[in-house]
């Protein structure tokens, strides 16, 4: 129950049920027509869907969906690595680190992914080395990933009390063990619900990876929904790739959601849980 | 050097309609969003529950989905719809319908970081649910809501250039073009990467401020 | 929220069920019918028929292009796979088409089994450096014979002529040719050269040209009313002509020469000649003949072979 309202008395209740009736009876009309106009312009047909019946058609799919997952993989892999270095040059006492550190990731930061992922493609293109359309895409996922990243575990650690660290060198530990023993092992927890988050936005953004003909998930949608033969189903394809990616996707959210409640619940670090939309707000 | 100066001097009609386009999208989505943004965050701490499951619904859809499907569905399902869009609506649409998910939860979340018994005594004093949120609870929520506010507009400035693929001239089809002129595309994409860090610092600078008054006034 | 989630979870469970559990073997037949009358063929692979056997006698001196085909075994070749009856794969993953077998006749006549082919597709902005940088053995896909291009890679043929054409909805009657495009929005592949040559003679106004990354997007945009035609070479619009004929036509009014190159690398001279008279052997024994008759020829208007040009 929110405390923006009261429990409703009866008038309220029967203004809320008119107002919900209205509303569910304008989202289902809504839907409805969705689902006319489909019907009318034929995307239910046979002909639109019987594509999936088939191996050969399924393959193309679950292939799709490894390229998907192995881009994905590596990427994050590759961001979480590169998040942590800068984030420690972000955080080190030394200028000479911490600049180039803040620089780089700001940088980063500031490019769009598409930018980024042209970068990997054309610039090796242009000097003569063939790079698989692969690498193109995880070198782009990386480095805008693991910029945001970077600032995840920045704001991880500083989000541990300042007492923690102050105790720590107070009991003699050196800067390295501070972090090690003390920050970390906080920070991570209080940061996990945020990098699954940041996950999330990396899985999905694999999707540009049809602009350099990657052959992830939307791309080989775009080839079965580009068949002529059958209609161009792009409905029906779009329609079965969008279940695959929220099947996947919702699963990844509801774990940060998981932890994050998790965490909030059960306190075992002094640091309180990084909001799951602040700093991993990079849609 | 001087090559890299000519790429932009010899094509800055080009640079110019693209990113000029793009701060028209961003713009125009940008103002989409935050109207249908709020309106699905009210829908989402709103008494009515078929108006919070829809927003609940719509959040957890639209924030899974990668934001070229959403696009794809615009350029390619809504003609079905008997909808006539042309690509830059399109382009502003999806990027509404996309962002706007987003802008819901930041407007969930700040909402929950008033304290509860502001609304209670609001409530206390007679105020309606209309008048506990537009006159006690967002005054407040706002100040919260407003840095990642930005951080998700900034994505979303960011986010423009995925309309390159749906054929919208902005910032992100330049490199497509200037291939055919059989420019260097090193150079492109390092102006192109100049411009989006010109658009985006201000932004960033506006935030970081916001964030910094509002922090000392919490 | 947990019940919604456990759904999501149960669907995409269900999902991955049905694909592991009821795949039919074999390649997809569209059944007909439809709203669209269009009676769609199916999509599977068929060859011309004409039987190509590796000339194990084959020798080319002084082409390294030849001695690496020969040491690895294999032929690697670039090619396209979304282009009807010219460049295209299945979706059982079988390959066919014009210019796939030209691939395979040229790989039989350097000694190498059709079957012992590597396919590999290459996008379009990609040919020269894949040519240049020996991913590939030759290239073979709608590869226009250009000055610019012979800076660059060697073309052996040409053998085939293709021209610049627009593909429109079957009942208009004002896009008559190339002249009749002012106004209408026309829509082709980014960074291919017929839409250049769109902007470069300024068919139509620039805020009407649309881009997609495929030719099948903008068919699909052409039959939903959001473009008015499509351009690009004749072949390759006859092919979706071909397979929606309610609903598709070839205006017929081509307005450029494209002359289709076999792609090899740039200073193999010696590998030139010899595919220039396999070619030329193809053309002259009717083997060329039955291969068009039997792939580009039914979708559409015959053709003879065109003359070879030696540089």
């Amino acid at each position: 129950m929110s405390v923006l309202y009261d429990l409703p008395g009866p008038r309220g209740r029967r203004r809320n049920l008119i107002i919900g009736i209205l509303a569910s009876a304008a989202i289902a009309g809504l839907l409805v027509w969705v689902v006319y106009r489909f019907n009318a312009t034929g995307q239910f047909e046979l002909r639109r869907w019987e594509q999936f019946k088939f191996k050969a058609v399924q393959m193309e799919i679950v292939h799709g969906l490894l390229a998907t997952l192995k881009a994905a993989g590596l990427a994050s892999v590759l961001a979480l690595l590169f998040g942590a270095i800068f984030a420690a040059g972000r955080l080190s006492d030394h200028r000479i680190l911490r600049a180039p550190a803040t620089a780089v990731v700001e940088l980063f930061r500031a490019i769009p992914l598409l930018i980024l992922i042209f970068f990997g493609y054309y610039v090796p293109l242009q000097y003569g080395w063939s790079i698989s359309n692969l690498w193109a895409l995880v070198v782009g996922l990386t480095l805008y990933n693991g910029s945001v990243l970077a600032e995840i575990f920045r704001a991880g650690v500083n989000a541990v009390p300042r007492g923690q660290a102050e105790a720590a060198y107070a009991i003699g530990m050196r800067k390295n063990q501070v972090l090690r023993l003390i920050l970390l092992p906080q920070a991570v927890r209080s940061m996990l619900p945020a990098i699954v988050s940041q996950l999330v936005v990396l899985l999905k953004d694999t999707a540009l990876g049809f602009i350099i003909t990657y052959p992830e998930l939307l791309t080989v949608g775009k080839t079965i929904g580009g068949r002529l033969t059958f209609g161009f189903p792009y409905v029906p394809a779009y329609l079965v790739i969008a279940a695959i990616y929220i099947g996947i996707c919702g699963l990844l959210s509801f774990l940060a959601w998981w932890l994050q409640r998790r965490l909030t619940r059960v306190r075992t670090t002094a640091a309180a849980p990084l909001p799951l939309n602040d700093v991993s707000q990079e849609v | 050097m001087s090559e890299f100066l000519h790429v932009l001097t010899d094509h800055w009609s080009l640079f110019g309609q693209g990113f000029g386009n793009t701060v028209k999208l961003f713009l125009i989505a940008a103002v989409g969003s935050l109207v249908l943004g709020t309106l699905l965050g009210a829908f989402r701490v709103s008494p009515i529950p078929a108006l919070r499951w829809f927003g609940g619904s719509y959040v957890n859809i639209v924030r899974n989905t990668p934001l070229t499907l959403v696009f794809a569905f615009l350029v390619f399902a809504v003609p079905k719809l008997d909808v006539d869009l042309d690509y830059f609506t399109a382009a502003t649409v999806a990027l509404t319908v996309y962002t706007a998910a987003f802008i819901c939860e930041v407007i969930r979340s700040g909402v929950n970081t008033v304290a509860p018994g502001q609304a209670e005594a609001a409530r206390a004093l007679g105020l309606t649910f209309d008048q506990v949120l537009t006159q006690v609870v967002l005054p407040q929520a706002l100040r919260s809501m407003v840095p990642p506010m930005m951080s998700v507009l900034i994505a979303m400035l960011k986010n423009t250039t995925v309309a390159a693929g749906f054929s919208v001239l902005e910032a992100g089809a330049i490199p497509a073009y200037m291939a055919e002129f059989g420019e260097p595309q090193f150079y492109v994409l390092l102006w192109i990467a100049i411009g989006f860090l010109i658009l985006i610092t201000p932004l960033v600078l506006l935030q970081r401020l916001l964030e910094r008054k509002w922090a000392v006034a919490r | 929220m947990g019940m919604k989630r456990v759904a999501v979870f149960a669907a995409t469970a269900a999902f991955a069920f049905s694909l592991t559990a009821c795949g039919e073997e074999g390649t997809p037949t569209a059944s007909g019918g439809g709203a669209s009358g269009a009676a769609p063929a199916s999509d599977t692979c068929t060859s011309s028929g004409v039987a190509l056997t590796a000339d194990s006698s084959a020798a080319v001196s002084g082409s390294p292009t030849f001695d690496r085909i020969k040491s690895a075994g294999k032929t690697v070749v670039g090619v396209k796979f979304d282009q009807p009856n010219l460049g295209y794969k299945d979706t059982a993953g079988k390959r066919c088409g014009f210019d796939i077998e030209i691939a395979q006749y040229v790989s039989a006549k350097l000694g190498v089994d059709p079957a012992k082919i590597e396919y590999k597709e290459i996008p379009s902005a990609n040919r020269e450096t894949a040519i240049k940088g020996g991913e590939i053995d030759y290239y073979v896909g709608t590869y226009s014979i250009t000055d610019k291009r012979k800076a660059d890679v060697a073309f052996a043929g040409p053998y085939f002529v293709a021209g610049q054409d627009l593909l429109v909805r079957k009942d208009e009657s004002a896009i008559t040719g190339k002249d009749a495009l002012k106004g209408k929005k026309v829509c082709s592949a980014t960074g291919s050269t017929p839409i250049q040559r769109v902007r470069d003679e300024k068919l139509t106004e620039p805020e009407n040209i649309v881009e997609f990354k495929t030719y099948s997007e903008c068919v699909s945009q052409l039959l939903d009313k959001k473009v008015d035609a499509v351009t690009t070479d004749d072949a390759i619009l006859k092919g979706y002509a071909a397979q929606n004929p309610a609903e598709l036509k070839v205006v017929g009014q081509p307005f450029s020469t494209e002359k289709y190159g076999i792609g090899l690398a740039h200073d193999d001279k010696a590998l030139r000649d010899y595919v220039n008279n396999q070619i030329e052997a193809a053309f002259k024994d009717g083997t060329w003949q039955k291969i068009y008759d039997g792939t580009l020829g039914k979708s559409g208007s015959p053709a003879t072979p065109p003359t070879l040009e030696r540089y």
